[in-house]
């Protein structure tokens, strides 16, 4: 009896542990929420009056608006690149032996452990080598090098749960290679390379280090404006950007949890 | 499948990118060996006068400092995130499992920038922790966690969750539940289960786990700049700060050169204990 009910405290003590994590991880986010209806200037809690104030602010802000549109650009082009050089590269993998393939797939691989204030430094050198610091060129690809690691392994994923029956069917019934490829691989495959194109724009979009080495006065993203807002300001307006961003967030991830299966693009669960 | 030549079009765009990428490292390699002209972005001729001035002790407490917080960091996001990711792969409620992921992963996407504002809000003087402490009577003067090791600590852990989590998750998941389930029936109690079964094999995700957070702690930069204050600085901090504030460029790639070699020591060093690992697990 003595072990039952020793079992059920360890198992309590278990879940409390669990929910206290669970608090540990929301608190920021639940108290930068709260901040951000505050309507004074200064940081208190709990806030004394609230105010929707601070997301005006934030919104009609001229360094976000701008930071907002180069980070957009910036996603779109590296978000798309990356899954087709990925794609690409991750179907050659699948199906072929080269010569250097296993150096080429460590190399872009890489930069999953180089740091990443290393390659926003290599790339501000490079691009100031070639005469392209100004630009949003160095920007995409700095971008492209640091998601192409996550949509390589979305893309392996999908390829390792394609059925390659339908490939030797439509073979078999006289389709040329490139007709297999368009046809039956590229329809099949479109899950995962929308689930890879998707995490390289959110990844893309929030990249903050390696970005602050490469973007100028031009070509600021958002984090990196909102980088510059705090070191100047203290008021809550970056309160106010933060929840937008957040909740953002998560209303995208739950419903990508919904409709995709999150634990699938993340390889937790076994796709079958 | 036979050999078929127009799929080796398919590796074009991915050397492109990858000779890119080995061009800003081949930046970063000779920057280093050039001479550093104040005031001026330009470098002047070949020099080794940049990794002479590696010696200062300056620079061996700043390399310390990240390798002791990378440390922290790892061994605490472990332990907290295991249970996590147990609960997350484990538990029966479908609604359970969707709200520890999404708990886990949000702040995996909401970027270094918002999170560590967030935690500005938590540790600052007139932040969360202090009102609640002094509110209550708990405390009668604010704790000091801003510019701390300790600060910087909190939200590092926080930061590298989601990543721990993920490896977990995958690593659990991967265990055969038929062994926790002979271990029960020949009356072990669910904690020893736990303890004698299902920890030992998830080693691989723990190495894993342990090892990315460890290399993906040592590249913060947000996180120690902003929590840290100028107080507790990271390699990270220093080089932006070489590359920004004084135009060192050369002297920057040094560091930057140093903390990727660093890197690469610490993965093959615990690569491969990890193999030494699993041979002695299957004797």
């Amino acid at each position: 009896m003595s072990s039952g009910i020793r079992w059920r405290m360890a198992r309590w003590l278990g879940i409390a542990f669990v929910v206290a994590i669970l608090v540990y991880l929301t608190l920021p986010a639940v108290v930068v929420m709260i901040a951000a209806f505050n309507e004074k200037a200064i940081l208190s809690f709990p806030p004394e009056s609230y105010s929707v104030k601070w997301f005006v602010n934030a919104v009609t802000y001229p360094d976000f608006q701008k930071g907002f549109v180069n980070a957009v650009i910036v996603m779109l082009w590296a978000s798309t690149i990356a899954v087709v050089v990925g794609a690409t590269f991750a179907f050659a993998v699948d199906r072929f032996r080269f010569r250097g393939k296993a150096l080429l797939e460590a190399i872009l691989m890489s930069p999953l452990v180089v740091p990443k204030f290393t390659i926003g430094l290599g790339f501000l050198i490079l691009a100031a080598q070639v005469d392209m610091s100004r630009g949003f060129t160095v920007v995409v690809v700095t971008h492209v090098v640091l998601v192409l690691p996550f949509v390589m392994r979305c893309v392996y994923v999908s390829l390792r749960n394609l059925d390659r029956d339908m490939e030797r069917a439509a073979e078999a019934l006289g389709a040329s290679p490139l007709m297999v490829l368009i046809k039956i691989d590229l329809p099949l495959l479109l899950p995962g390379l929308f689930g890879g194109w998707m995490f390289a724009a959110i990844l893309s979009f929030n990249e903050f280090t390696a970005t602050l080495f490469v973007t100028g006065a031009r070509t600021e993203t958002l984090p990196v404006a909102m980088y510059n807002y705090v070191r100047e300001f203290v008021d809550p307006t970056m309160a106010a950007i933060s929840t937008i961003f957040i909740v953002l967030t998560a209303l995208l991830l739950i419903v990508a949890d919904r409709f995709l299966g999150l634990g699938k693009v993340l390889a937790i669960e076994e796709g079958r | 499948m036979k050999r078929q030549p127009f799929f080796y079009w398919f590796t074009v765009p991915a050397v492109v990118l990858a000779l890119a990428f080995l061009a800003s490292m081949g930046a970063i390699i000779q920057y280093s060996f050039r001479k550093h002209i104040p005031g001026s972005l330009d470098v002047g001729p070949v020099t080794l006068e940049n990794f002479e001035r590696l010696a200062h002790p300056l620079y061996f407490s700043v390399y310390l400092d990240t390798l002791l917080l990378s440390l922290y960091t790892s061994v605490f996001t472990l332990v907290l995130g295991y249970p996590l990711a147990y609960v997350m792969v484990r538990a029966r409620s479908r609604w359970i499992k969707s709200t520890v992921l999404i708990v886990s992963i949000v702040p995996l996407f909401t970027g270094e920038i918002v999170r560590t504002y967030a935690w500005l809000n938590v540790l600052g003087h007139n932040g969360f922790i202090n009102s609640l402490l002094l509110g209550t009577g708990l405390l009668d003067r604010p704790l000091q966690m801003m510019f701390t090791p300790f600060g910087v600590t909190v939200a590092l852990v926080h930061f590298s969750m989601p990543i721990m989590v993920v490896i977990l998750a995958a690593a659990i998941s991967h265990i055969d539940t038929d062994y926790e389930k002979a271990a029960a029936s020949l009356s072990a109690n669910p904690i020893k289960v736990f303890w004698k079964v299902t920890l030992p094999l998830s080693t691989p995700g723990i190495v894993s786990g342990f090892v990315t957070i460890f290399a993906w702690t040592l590249s913060a930069f947000a996180t120690p700049q902003l929590i840290g204050g100028g107080k507790v600085n990271m390699v990270s901090n220093i080089v932006y700060q070489l590359g920004f504030a004084s135009f060192n460029f050369p002297f920057a790639a040094v560091l930057s050169l140093l903390a990727v070699m660093l890197t690469i020591v610490l993965l093959l060093v615990i690569y491969a204990s990890t193999r030494r690992l699993e041979k002695m697990s299957l004797h």
